[in-house]
């Protein structure tokens, strides 16, 4: 049997220069954002679905959608 | 997503805006906004007015996105370097201790009263339609006329940003934010 790596999307914030304003919170579908003490924000790898939402919001455009490999 | 109250606090911005231009005693209620954030930050650490209640955010999202407002491009390195972010923090504050001296120049009786709006710390405004006289002392009245000036060219440069780049950009560089940041950064 042939094995494949899936692909998958998620969010990844640049988190040094992030101003951790939750504009990406407010429109995550998947409630997977938080903002981690008033710093940054932080994706739950979990939750995301890599839909991007929050990368077309973000202000600062610090949010990238990248490919990993499960 | 089920809307919560604090989703139309951007009406509550919008009025006092519009506020400001009937009468400008209105003006001190700004203070809420550089208050609440600063105890919010203190007393949990988190930037929960950013995040929550602050309707200024609020309606530059809504006019910038909803209404189409942003060309929700990509806001310039510089901007959101801290270079830039802190320079801009000390810029506002420095200008804001010179909003504050003159009150205290009108307080003392030193200086009369100058009824006008400065608007990015250069335009001189004409204003005095929205004073109707007051039980209050001059100075009291001249803070409302100063601190107006600092809400309305806030909202001057959040909205232009809003329209060059996305909607929220005021975020990016607004003091309050950058200074509330900080104090979470510090309480770690």
């Amino acid at each position: 049997m042939k094995t494949t790596t899936r692909k998958k999307k998620k969010a990844f914030v640049s988190t040094d220069v992030c101003v951790a304003c939750g504009s990406c919170v407010k429109v995550c579908p998947m409630k997977a954002i938080e903002i981690r003490k008033g710093i940054m924000a932080e994706v739950s790898a979990e939750k995301c679905v890599g839909c991007g939402k929050c990368a077309v919001e973000c202000p600062a455009s610090v949010i990238e959608i990248r490919e990993v490999e499960l | 997503m089920k809307k919560k109250w604090y989703d139309y606090l951007w009406i509550v911005s919008l009025t006092y805006l519009i506020l400001g231009f009937f009468n400008i005693l209105s003006a001190w209620l700004g203070l809420l906004c550089f208050f609440i954030p600063l105890i919010i930050s203190v007393a949990t650490g988190t930037k929960g007015y950013c995040n929550r209640y602050c309707g200024r955010g609020q309606l530059f999202g809504l006019l910038g996105g909803r209404f189409g407002l942003s060309r929700k491009k990509d806001i310039p390195g510089w901007m959101k370097s801290k270079w830039f972010r802190y320079g801009f923090l000390i810029f506002f504050f420095v200008m804001f201790f010179q909003m504050l001296w003159n009150t205290y120049l009108v307080f003392a009786g030193v200086r009369e009263i100058s009824q006008v709006v400065t608007l990015l710390w250069t335009f001189r405004l004409p204003w005095h339609w929205a004073y109707h006289g007051s039980l209050f002392p001059q100075g009291a009245v001249q803070f409302a006329f100063g601190f107006y000036s600092v809400m309305l060219t806030s909202t001057v440069l959040g909205f232009v940003t809003m329209i060059l780049f996305k909607p929220r950009s005021w975020c990016v560089y607004c003091p309050m934010g950058t200074m509330t940041q900080l104090i979470c950064k510090i309480r770690k």
